[in-house]
């Protein structure tokens, strides 16, 4: 995965990934609309940058990758499989998890992410302890959000990866925001610093350079690998979307700031307009395929998810 | 039955055998390390003999869960010691919201085979956090199975079961039991059966009286229960009173198949747990019986547990609050009035 970060290739790459995330997200809200995506949908509209950046600093082959409620942007990243996010978000037998995860709970070769705060945490210790036992040279990755920080699970587990010294990468997409409530309400000092007293070496950096965050995990996933023990990479973004559906507090004045540093915006500015336009085409046509597909297929049958989950009817 | 082994010896051995003969299996927990081996020794000699896959851990019993999910998610046979059965509340989201919740959640596609060892009960004066049967706090969790070892199975055995099963299982020891030997034949007046249940777990059977004939009571337990009830047998085989005892292993999920033939066996039912009786096993128990036998009991089933309180430490104080052997005795004569 060694891009050379300035090639013109590497920057249709990159606004390739961040645009299909962007217009995925932006789909299931018009989808949500249009009374055909039910229960909610957490988007990471602005955090592009994040996910496209670090994904593409890892092995794809044999790195693990544990997220959180906010991860349609990792899976993206990860396995560009449109079809399958979307057909899960509506609940069909041919999403990635038969429609039982939904948008929250998805896994796909060696992805997992589940919608409890905090609770992949420790999950991403122990893959990491798994990889170092196996001795591959993998290393773990697992996304968190400022909230998360919130919950003791994150210290244990870096208390565990740095005493252990384990293959693992914290990534912090700091977002300023727990659902609505500022990180100011919920956290004495500042996040960066967590790791330090753990023994932890850690970056920090503004997210909404894609280029400027990939060149920073790629150091940090080549430190774990190489030294076989942790980092912590705390990434400064902003989600311009709400927490799920409408329900936004921060004012106009606030968003406005963020909107004028949009990473994707940015990165559009810096390709021809003509390949720029070719991939949102492309990027549309590949969305609104999948939808037309994931609208004609069934929803799972109660007997086939039995028979794959093995429970049995009372 | 003097040269059995104890019921500590036992688990411990399990280990080793584990440990030796699957290399994908992993111990971790607090204190477990020689030449401590373990707040009750059920884990000594295994840091020594297998150095590179005992993990002791800090105090933090939902990450000692967590990492196991973490590992039982990517191929590895964890097993976790939790100290104190108390500790599992600490635990309580990686057991429901993680380890129980992948594989279903996933569709399928993975497994998280976990066992989570714990001692549970009183009786040893540790007093309200450190005495409790919380297994009852998970009874019912879809994709959690609750394994409770008592001193008439194999112990051993069926904590190799448990690793090989492939959904996340808590294992249920009993403090008291630890020091006693298994009763794995007939024993005295008390003779011993198993069978199997529709999870593939054994189903212990005890009665006092003579094959072919028919018992007056049928008392249904588990796990630490089982040393006052062989010793009940032995005293009510003097007075000719026919008791048949049914232990299943396997209490959650629940087949309730083989308890409902030893309560037809009889139509008289007492049911005992260590745990406040209310919304407890024994409710989901009865339920199965009238469920599928109604029609055959004699009398209303009965339940016995601990008072609906705090275990306390005064010795005097916990032999009330527990159940007691006059208790299930007093029981088993006021069904023997119907």
């Amino acid at each position: 995965m060694a891009f050379h970060s300035s090639s013109a290739a590497v920057a249709e790459a990159f606004y390739a990934q961040m645009a299909l995330i962007r217009r995925t997200e932006q789909t299931f809200f018009d989808l949500y609309a249009q009374g055909l995506l039910a229960g909610t949908v957490h988007t990471s509209i602005g955090q592009e940058a994040c996910a496209v950046g670090v994904v593409n600093a890892l092995d794809r082959e044999r790195d693990v990758i544990f997220s959180s409620h906010r991860a349609h942007g990792h899976f993206l990243a990860y396995c560009d499989d449109v079809d399958g996010l979307v057909a899960e978000l509506l609940g069909r037998s041919t999403g990635v998890c038969g429609g039982v995860g939904g948008t929250q709970h998805l896994h796909v070769r060696n992805l997992y992410t589940n919608g409890v705060q905090g609770g992949i945490v420790p999950n991403a210790v122990g893959a990491a302890l798994a990889e170092k036992l196996a001795g591959q040279g993998a290393i773990v990755v697992v996304f968190l959000g400022d909230g998360t920080m919130g919950q003791g699970t994150v210290y244990e587990s870096m208390n565990l990866a740095s005493l252990w010294s384990l293959p693992l990468l914290f990534v912090l997409e700091d977002n300023q925001y727990a659902q609505s409530t500022h990180k100011s309400l919920e956290h004495a000092g500042k996040l960066a610093d967590r790791p330090l007293p753990f023994g932890i070496a850690r970056a920090e950096l503004e997210a909404d350079d894609v280029f400027a965050v990939h060149a920073a995990a790629v150091q940090a996933a080549a430190h774990v690998r190489a030294e076989g023990r942790p980092f912590f990479l705390a990434l400064h973004t902003y989600r311009l979307a709400p927490h799920s559906k409408g329900d936004d507090t921060r004012s106009e004045e606030e968003l406005a700031i963020y909107r004028a540093r949009d990473p994707l915006a940015r990165l559009a500015r810096q390709l021809p307009v003509a390949s720029r336009a070719a991939i949102d085409a492309q990027v549309a046509a590949r969305i609104e395929a999948a939808v037309t597909r994931a609208l004609a297929a069934e929803p799972q049958s109660v007997a086939q998810f039995q028979e794959r989950a093995r429970w049995r009817p009372q | 039955m003097a040269t059995s082994v104890t019921y500590v010896e036992s688990l411990r051995a399990a280990l080793h055998d584990v440990m030796r003969n699957d290399l994908h299996a992993v111990v971790l927990g607090e204190d477990i390390l020689d030449p401590y081996g373990g707040a009750f020794k059920v884990t000594l000699g295994l840091s020594s003999d297998f150095p590179d896959r005992v993990f002791t851990t800090p105090i933090c019993e939902a990450s000692i869960a967590g990492v196991s999910v973490g590992m039982a998610l990517r191929g590895l046979h964890p097993i976790a010691e939790i100290m104190f059965g108390d500790f599992l509340a600490l635990a309580a989201d990686q057991i429901v919201n993680h380890a129980a919740k992948y594989p279903a959640m996933y569709n399928g596609h993975v497994q998280v085979p976990l066992v989570i060892r714990t001692p549970m009960g009183g009786g040893r004066g540790y007093g309200p956090t450190h005495s409790q049967s919380l297994e009852r706090l998970f009874f019912g969790v879809p994709h959690l199975k609750l394994v409770a070892a008592s001193h008439v199975h194999d112990a051993g055995a069926l904590l190799q079961q448990a690793v090989a099963d492939p959904e996340p299982v808590i294992f249920i020891e009993n403090k008291l039991l630890y020091p006693r030997r298994l009763m794995l034949a007939n024993n005295g007046a008390v003779v011993r059966d198993e069978s199997i249940d529709g999870y593939g777990y054994p189903v212990v059977t005890l009665r006092n009286y003579p094959e072919g004939m028919t018992p007056d009571v049928t008392v249904i337990a588990y796990g630490g229960m089982s040393w006052q009830l062989v010793e009940l047998l032995e005293r009510f085989a003097g007075e000719e009173v026919r008791v048949l005892a049914c232990l299943p292993a396997c209490i959650s999920p629940w087949d309730a198949a083989p308890a409902v033939d030893c309560a037809s066996a009889s139509g008289r039912v007492l049911i005992v747990e260590e745990s406040p009786v209310d919304f407890g096993w024994g409710a989901e128990v009865a339920a199965s019986i009238y469920d599928v036998a109604g029609r055959k009991l004699q009398a209303p089933i009965r339940r016995l547990g601990t008072a609906p309180t705090v275990i306390p430490a005064a010795k005097a104080l916990e032999d009330q609050v527990l159940v007691s052997p006059e208790a299930i005795e007093e029981a088993i004569l006021d069904l023997l009035r119907y």
